[in-house]
Formats: structure tokens, sequence, C-alpha cells
């Protein structure tokens, strides 16, 4: 199928990690009492942002990995490893 | 409980997200094996994660974590022996027979290996319960918005009636499920199910986290709980010394055997997500992969359950709908509250006198006791994609077997590609349609359900049996597999009439017909009628295809292990060949069920 999974997953994960990354940069320090006094929002926004951008990552490598096989087949090459 | 604007962001991004999915996958959608079959284009780690997010519903995530929180670590006994050896099973000998027939569902293979009124008993049932299973999500997600007050605030804000928001809850959720499938297909489905996937992920991983750091790790954990809630084994010799009320023979043949390989063998709302897969070694590869992170499921939604029954009880359950009622609330356990009957607002006791707890509630009340603002959103976030990818999973899988074995197999045969494709984005409204009324009958009778769920109980628990014959058995005939499905849920049904859990009354819980024998729990009586079915199932079959002229062998190529070329080759590595792959999911589940015994 012409979509790659892959991207939307990484935007979907680098816009929610950098909302709770701001969030919890920018939230009062007293909100993290019921989480132990533990920043989770900043924390865990910093993790998902990272998975994100890995996903977007293996997405684009995924696009031009692709195009080079296009290229190679219509050229009737073996395709690049 | 009220949630604050970075909240209702995320939510609402994700939402567009979901949304989004479907609108980009609208123009690939040509034909009907594009929307029914994903055009069999999709790669084996999407497939895999779509094949466990599309049980990855609700009833899971909310329905293990109670489990958790009632049974404790015994609910893992769902996992490592009521999934994993299914799946591997159902790779690596199944797969090549369903994929390979060329089949476009399950009830399709059905008709190919035996006969038409095989497929149809299949088709029919399934259907019918793909619609019933949806409407209960659909119920059960609106009620948990209403139970969360998450949306009191904005009601009360636009002057809109509190009552309301049960019906919004679930106009909206089938709104967003038909606007994606209708649109996307089974692509759509599956893409948004990879996505539910990591959403659960990543809206559960931090809730066990803090919890278990709150609780002092595993041994804080151990010592704060009686042994019998941190152990799986120890104590099944007997069912009066664990948890579950189950003896090991009991669990290992009703759940490990018959219930799970019925389900994850045979039913089309899994293999549909396989089917899809791109090619034959994908299709093998796709329960493989999913069991990869399905034995790590027990940590991210079982544990919750057993951290709410662990942490000190709660004065007042936030989660408490009937603290404004002004009278003396019993305490619950942990963060698990009180069971309170909605028409009078009094506690619901059991047989002893004692208030029953409502466990359901248990991972609710831990996000909200450790989630702030930002997080609370991500995780209710995550809650509504496991409500929906459940949902859509039913949704996809109705509408192909209506679409190709109930409208095309008798209403209208022969018609062109389009027209089918038509009937079946047709077929998604109309299921969905169903479904809303299926939810709104769940909230007037709610004992109705309850009967579907066993009716349904009794027409999958002999299915393995007869489709282990079918593949296995080349005598296997129609009729053997028509009358053996037949006794095998007549089987179930008299077998739950003849019986009886503990402390219960002749009722829809079973001894309607006369009381035989008394089981010492609800679930060691499901596991022993799951049992009875199967058995009965496999011997009428065997002598009715006895009795029966024995199949022409010329059409069963493909389609019977002892007449089917065995797959060829293939060119990968021997870490991602299946048989390497199912060996070592199989010696990591022993391994998780000696560590945890």
């Amino acid at each position: 199928m012409g979509l790659d999974i892959r991207l939307p997953i990484g935007m979907l994960f680098t816009v929610l990690g950098m909302l709770l990354t701001v969030f919890g940069f920018l939230s009062n320090p007293s909100l993290y009492a019921q989480s132990l006094g533990i920043n989770v929002n900043l924390g865990w926004g910093m993790v998902l942002f990272c998975f994100g951008l890995f996903m977007l990552y293996l997405a684009t490598r995924g696009r031009i990995h692709h195009t080079r096989l296009q290229q190679a087949k219509l050229k009737g090459k073996e395709p690049p490893c | 409980m009220g949630l604050s604007s970075i909240d209702w962001v995320i939510m609402a991004v994700y939402f567009a997200f979901v949304l989004g999915i479907g609108a980009a996958l609208k123009r690939y959608m040509k034909t009907s094996t594009d929307f029914f079959l994903a055009g069999r284009s999709i790669p084996a780690w999407v497939c895999g994660l779509a094949f466990i997010s599309a049980n990855l519903g609700a009833q899971e995530v909310i329905g293990m974590g109670a489990s958790g929180a009632k049974y404790g670590l015994a609910t893992s006994h769902f996992y490592w022996i009521g999934a994993i050896p299914a799946m591997v099973f159902v790779g690596i000998f199944m797969m090549p027979f369903y994929y390979g027939s060329r089949a476009r569902s399950v009830p399709e293979y059905l008709r190919l290996r035996f006969d038409e009124k095989t497929r149809g008993l299949n088709a029919i049932s399934f259907a019918l319960m793909t619609v019933f299973s949806s409407g209960i999500s659909m119920y059960a997600m609106a009620k948990l918005i209403q139970i969360l007050h998450v949306l009191d605030g904005p009601f009360r804000h636009l002057g809109i009636p509190q009552t309301w928001i049960f019906h919004t809850g679930i106009v909206v959720s089938a709104l967003v499920v038909l606007s994606y499938i209708y649109l996307g297909g089974l692509t759509s489905a599956i893409y948004n199910e990879v996505l539910q996937f990591f959403l659960i992920v990543a809206g559960f991983a931090p809730l066990v986290w803090l919890g278990m750091k709150n609780v002092g790790g595993w041994s804080g954990l151990k010592a704060s709980l009686d042994p019998s809630y941190t152990h799986s084994w120890v104590g099944m010799a007997d069912p009066h010394t664990n948890r579950l009320g189950v003896e090991w023979f009991g669990l290992t043949m009703g759940l490990g055997f018959v219930l799970s390989f019925g389900y994850w063998c045979t039913d089309f709302l899994v293999i549909q997500r396989a089917m899809a897969a791109d090619s034959m070694v994908s299709a093998r590869r796709t329960p493989l992969i999913a069991a990869v992170p399905k034995i790590l499921l027990p940590f991210l939604v079982i544990l919750p359950g057993l951290i709410a029954i662990a942490l000190p009880t709660q004065v007042a359950p936030p989660l408490a709908t009937y603290q404004n009622t002004g009278r003396a609330v019993p305490l619950g356990r942990g963060l698990v509250p009180v069971k309170v009957d909605p028409t009078n607002n009094q506690p619901i006791l059991d047989q002893h006198g004692n208030p029953q707890l409502d466990y359901d509630l248990a991972v609710p009340n831990l996000l909200l006791h450790y989630f702030p603002t930002g997080l609370l959103g991500l995780g209710l976030t995550a809650l509504l994609a496991s409500f929906m990818s459940g949902m859509a999973g039913n949704v996809t899988a109705f509408n192909t077997v209506w679409t190709h074995d109930i409208y095309e197999a008798y209403i209208r045969p022969n018609a062109g590609d389009s027209h089918y494709l038509m009937v079946g984005r047709l077929a998604t409204v109309f299921g969905i349609a169903l479904s809303i009324g299926a939810a709104y009958l769940t909230t007037r009778f709610n004992n109705i359900m309850d009967m579907l769920q066993l009716v349904f109980a009794f027409v999958n628990a002999p299915l393995f049996a007869t489709f282990l014959l079918g593949m296995f058995w080349k005598r296997t005939t129609g009729h053997g597999a028509f009358f053996g499905l037949l006794s095998g849920t007549i089987a179930a049904a008299v077998h739950h009439g003849l019986t009886m859990p503990q402390g219960s009354v002749a009722s829809i819980k079973g001894g309607w017909l006369a009381v035989v024998h008394i089981y010492p729990s609800e679930m060691a009586q499901n596991f022993w009628t799951a049992i009875f079915a199967w058995v009965i199932c496999f011997v009428v079959t065997i002598l009715v295809s006895l009795m029966t002229r024995a199949p022409d062998e010329s059409h069963l190529v493909g389609l019977v292990y002892s007449l089917t070329k065995r797959v060829q080759k293939d060119d990968l590595p021997w870490y991602q060949k299946p048989v390497f792959l199912g060996g070592a999911v199989l010696v990591a589940t022993v391994l998780l069920n000696v560590i945890f015994r």
C-alpha cells in the first residue's frame, strides 16, 4: 500500500512528545505531587518525541530505499543493497 | 474530574491522525481486494501488531487489569497459556492453508474445504457475534466516559443535559470508526490498530513505572500482597488453593487448548490481519511477530490491577460515583471501590453479605491517581484508542464476512467487483448501525447480552475441533464437520444447563436443566463446558465422516496438510524463519512461567 505507516506514527509521536515536553517545561511543579514528585510530562514527553523522530527516520530511509529500488528496476539493474 | 486544555489538545491531535489516515488511504481503495484484504500488501510486522491490537480492545485493557486486581498474577495464564501456544500453532501449521487457499475469509475456507452449509453456519454466527461484540465495546466506552466524568465540564458549560454524555460517547465513537473504515477499508483499520498499539504502550508504560516505583518494585508488591496474588502456578493442583478456582487440568485443556486455539486459530477477526500480509511467509510470521509483544503485555495490563489493589485503601475513592449521596460509603480495597447498584446507589453485597468490589475501575482509578494533567490526556486517549481498535476489528471482519459469505453467497452472486466494493462500504455503515443498536440493547437488557455471549461461547467452543480435523485429516467430510459443530454446540449448552458454579442459583449462570455437578468457580465451569463441547464435536465429526462418502481428494489440494506441498524455501536468514521464531517465543513463555510460578 502506498502509505508507509511509519510516517503517521512518527508524526503523531513527534507532535505528542513535543506537546508534553513543552507543557512539562512550563507547568507548575506542584502539579507533580501525585506522580511522586516526578515531572512525568517532561520526561515521558522527551521519550515519545525521540521515538517519533526515530520512526520518521525509518520512514525516510524506507522511502529512499524504495526510490532506489524503483530506479534500479527501470534501468533493469540489480537493486543496490 | 477536570481535564485541562493540554489533555483536550492531545485527544484532538490523536483523532485528527486517525481520520487523516483514513482520508490518505481513500485513493488506494480501487478493488474489493484493496478494501477487504488490504490488497494483500501489508508487511509482516504491521500485520503482527494489528493482529494483537485488534484483540487489545477495552475488554482486554480494562478487563485484564480488573482480573489482575481480582485474581492476581494467575491472570497471566490468559496470555502465556491461553494465547502464545495457539499463536505459534496458527503461524506455523495453519496459516499455509488459510493464506495458500486464497480464501478471502475463514468461512470461505470452510466452504472450500467442506461445504456450503458449514460455511453458512460459521458465517452467520460470526457476523452476529462481531456486531454484538462491537456494540458491547461501544457501550463500555460510553459508560466509562460517563463514569470518569470526562465530559461533565464541557457539557455543563454548553448547557447540554448530562444524560446526553452517554449518547454522545456512542455516536462519536461510532462516527470515528465508521469514517476511517469507510474510507480506507481493512488497511485503514490495520494502520490505525498499529497506531493504537503504540499509543496504548505510550499511555500505560509510565503508569506501570510510577506504580511499581511507588509500591517498591516487584519485591515491594510481593510484600504488600497475599502470596496467592503474586504466583501463577503455585496452588494450581487444587481449585480451592488458587484464586482462579480452577485446577491445572481444566486450565491447560479448557483455556490453554480448547478456548485459546478456538479463538486464535479460527476467529476471522485476527486471521484477517494475517491474510492481509504481502506474502505467504509474512502471513506465517504475522502471529509469531504478534506473540513477542503479547508475551510482555501482562506487564502492561495485569500489573496495574495488582498495583491498584496493593496501594493503601483510599478513604474516599476518587471515582466514587455515589459519593454525593450522603450515605456512609463502605471502603473498597486499594484503589478499587465498592460496586454500587446504579438504580438505588446501594453497595452490592455478595452471598456472605460483604460488599463486592468494582474491579473494572482498577485501571481507570490508577490513571487518575498517578497521572497529572498532560499525561492524563495521553492515558485517556490510550483507553479510547483501545476501545476503538476493538470496535474496528469487529467491523472490518463483519463487512468482509457479510459481503463475501452472506451477500455474495446467498443474496447476489456473480455481480461485478465494484458492486461488492460498494456493498462492503455499505456493510460498514450497516454493521456500525447494528452495533449502536446492540449497545442500546445492552443498556436496556443487561441479561440479554449475557445470554448472547453465552450462546456465542457455545458456538465457538467446538470450532477448533472442526478446523483441526479439516486441515489434518483428509477423510473429514462436510456432513461430519456440520453435524460435529452442531452437536458440539448442543453439548456445550447441555453441559452448562446441568452444572453450576459454587454459591450460585439456577439461572443464566447454569443449572437451568438440572444440577448434576457443582464447579468451584464460574471459570472452572466455563473451561469444562469448552472441553465437553470440543470432545463431542471431535468424536461426532469423526463418526459422521466415516459414515459418509469420502471427499474427492483432488478438491482438497492446498486445503489439507497431507495433500499440500510443503511451503517452498524462502531466503530468510535463520533467525527470521517461522519455525525459529515460534520456538524462541515458546522458550521465552516457558521461562516466564517458571520465573513467575
